[in-house]
């Protein structure tokens, strides 16, 4: 059977080696090419091993009663209590607290506001949006001071995008691939639209000193959580947002209002935003001079890194998932940029000795998560599948060898939940073998 | 909007002179004094440094009762508070980053102690006790003597080791 298949992946379907099938071969034709060969339709494949496809038809018990009463804030189906983000602090001891987003369980490119990552630093503040004020001043010709009912009659803006932790993917860092899911090893990015005034609005009604190159942004949390941004990035498509995905940012995404830098390291996104000081110099902050400072194999360091570069992880099939019997799957995963829009993006099933190029699900948008997907008929073997993206500027995704090479790795495995360096932005590899057992692997 | 549009409407308020006529306008003007008790943001060259002055001596009393249950006794660290006194020479990606192998400026200790330490009573301290912590953990990592008073004009006079060890990543973005 299995050299069946390989047989059919050379033929007219395949786009590359070890089962990676034409997209095409799937629409209307492709059923067509399957029936002439013999093969059964991929759904008709998987019933076989699913007991429920070969039980009789019946009425569930909830087609046979009156449902509940409706929640004003509606909630998932108890089924779905495994899709939720781990807590890396559940009882707010005193240190930093992170919540990652179950990118396994999730689909297309926005991300739900209660999956979105986020990162605390003194636990989450409990503000009065009344009370909440946004100071602008420094090297300006008028300093102001705006509330939120203020903001809120400024043109809104509209713009879906991504937020990626610097850290996210650190634990790639380490010389050997440790053996976590795809939300341990880049739960630290989310995508999703964002409304609220552009900073170049405000920027217009307090003027600009020449004088000003950098904004210190601040927020009304407990540590004063305090970066340095370009004024460049300020009046290029910064965003004071108030809204995500419709609805108020909550309060662990900044409540009542944050800083987005669209495509910019997750920690100047300052949230619950309350001061934007225009200066001449960068305060070097704690998080700026220390924290997000990327030490390098030569000693020093990189500072000011900033943008999030291009990079693409396969969400399904990923580590720990199981796959039950040979037959069809769709690989699929996120791409994105902080430069731009994902130009393409190459999958493969042999730890990238052959590409295909998958297909991008329209939006495609700058700066936020571009779902790809490719068709792939695992023939029961052993495979390494891996994505590679690339952008609009013509940047690409590296490969893990080339990326530490540069940028260097552990001596010895840390803790999943340690951040070794920032900027992780490498190819990643799931390894499928014969049980159909998905693992994280360095290929 | 673009940054090309966006300097060409700012060009536009310079020419006009008035505080952009089209906009809303519903910013309410603050004056600098009104703002001072918001504006601690400390800059490397002194900047923004209150008056005040504290030493070593006077700065690990107060470590000991405002610190240590979470950075340990003379600060040597704990599960919950970073160590701030030894590690290794060189940070790696092992980990030991710490103030005298990493921090570039000591102003940044002023900066950071004052707003967001003590972790439960961020915002807390005296300027004297801010500057005492500071004087404290420098004289303990050796980079001040142990009766050097730190104030405004002697912080930023500090010359922490590693300065000169960052190179920016993408000059060309600021």
């Amino acid at each position: 059977m299995r050299s069946f298949m390989r047989k059919l992946d050379a033929g007219a379907s395949a786009v590359a080696e070890n089962g990676l099938i034409d997209r095409r071969a799937l629409l209307g034709q492709g059923a067509a090419i399957a029936g002439a060969l013999g093969i059964a339709p991929a759904l008709a494949t998987g019933a076989a091993a699913e007991p429920l496809a070969n039980a009789p038809l019946a009425d569930g018990p909830w087609s046979l009663e009156v449902g509940t009463a409706m929640r004003p804030y509606q909630v998932p189906s108890r089924f779905e209590k495994a899709v939720v983000r781990s807590i890396d602090n559940p009882d707010n001891l005193p240190r930093n607290s992170r919540a990652r987003t179950p990118h396994h369980h999730l689909q297309g490119i926005i991300t739900p506001n209660g999956l979105h990552f986020t990162i605390c630093h003194g636990g989450v503040p409990d503000i009065d949006p009344a009370q909440h004020k946004l100071v602008i001043h420094g090297l300006v010709k008028r300093p102001l001071v705006f509330t939120l009912e203020s903001l809120a009659r400024y043109p809104q803006t509209s713009r879906i995008g991504f937020v990626e932790c610097g850290g996210n993917s650190a634990p790639l860092f380490s010389n050997e691939p440790l053996q976590e899911n795809v939300q341990a090893l880049h739960g630290l990015a989310s995508c999703a639209e964002w409304t609220g005034v552009l900073l170049s609005t405000l920027l217009e009604e307090t003027g600009i000193d020449p004088a000003a190159k950098w904004i210190i942004a601040e927020g009304a949390d407990a540590p004063h959580l305090s970066r340095s941004v370009p004024v460049a990035k300020a009046l290029d498509d910064a965003m004071i947002a108030l809204y995500q995905n419709g609805e108020r940012i909550q309060p662990e995404q900044g409540y009542p209002m944050r800083l987005w830098l669209p495509g910019y390291e997750g920690n100047m996104n300052v949230k619950y935003l309350r001061r934007l000081k225009l200066t001449a110099e960068p305060a070097m902050s704690y998080y700026e001079s220390r924290t997000y400072a990327q030490i390098l194999p030569n000693g020093k360091s990189y500072r000011f890194y900033f943008l999030q570069e291009v990079k693409s992880f396969i969400t399904a099939p990923s580590h720990g998932h199981v796959l039950k019997e040979p037959g069809y799957y769709e690989i699929s995963g996120i791409a994105y940029s902080g430069t731009g829009r994902i130009a393409k993006v190459m999958v493969s099933a042999d730890g990238g000795k052959s590409w295909a190029q998958a297909a991008l699900q329209e939006p495609v948008l700058p700066k936020a998560f571009t779902r790809f997907r490719m068709p792939w008929r695992w023939d029961g073997g052993p495979a390494v599948l891996q994505s590679r993206a690339f952008d609009e500027s013509g940047a690409k995704q590296p490969t893990r060898a080339e990326f530490v090479a540069l940028r260097g790795e552990t001596t010895k495995p840390p803790s999943v939940l340690a951040f070794p360096s920032q900027h992780f932005n490498a190819i990643t590899s799931w390894a499928v073998d014969a049980k159909g057992t998905v693992r994280h692997v360095y290929a | 909007m673009s940054t090309r549009s966006a300097f060409a409407a700012l060009a536009f308020t310079l020419v006009a002179g008035t505080a952009s006529g089209e906009g809303p306008n519903l910013g309410k003007p603050i004056t600098e004094g009104e703002i001072a008790p918001w504006d601690i943001s400390i800059m490397p060259d002194g900047t923004g440094l209150p008056a005040g002055s504290g030493t070593a001596a006077q700065g690990a009393k107060i470590f000991a009762e405002r610190c240590s249950s979470c950075h340990g006794d003379n600060g040597k660290g704990t599960e919950f508070g970073a160590a701030i006194v030894g590690g290794p020479p060189r940070a790696t990606l092992d980990g030991g980053k710490t103030i005298r192998n990493y921090w570039p400026y000591a102003t940044t200790l002023f900066d950071y102690i004052r707003r967001a330490m003590p972790y439960p009573q961020p915002n807390s301290l005296r300027n004297d006790e801010v500057y005492a912590l500071t004087a404290y953990i420098l004289s303990l990592n050796e980079l001040i003597g142990e009766n050097d008073a730190m104030n405004a004009q002697t912080l930023p006079q500090v010359r922490m080791p590693n300065r000169d060890g960052f190179i920016i990543r993408f000059p060309d973005r600021i």
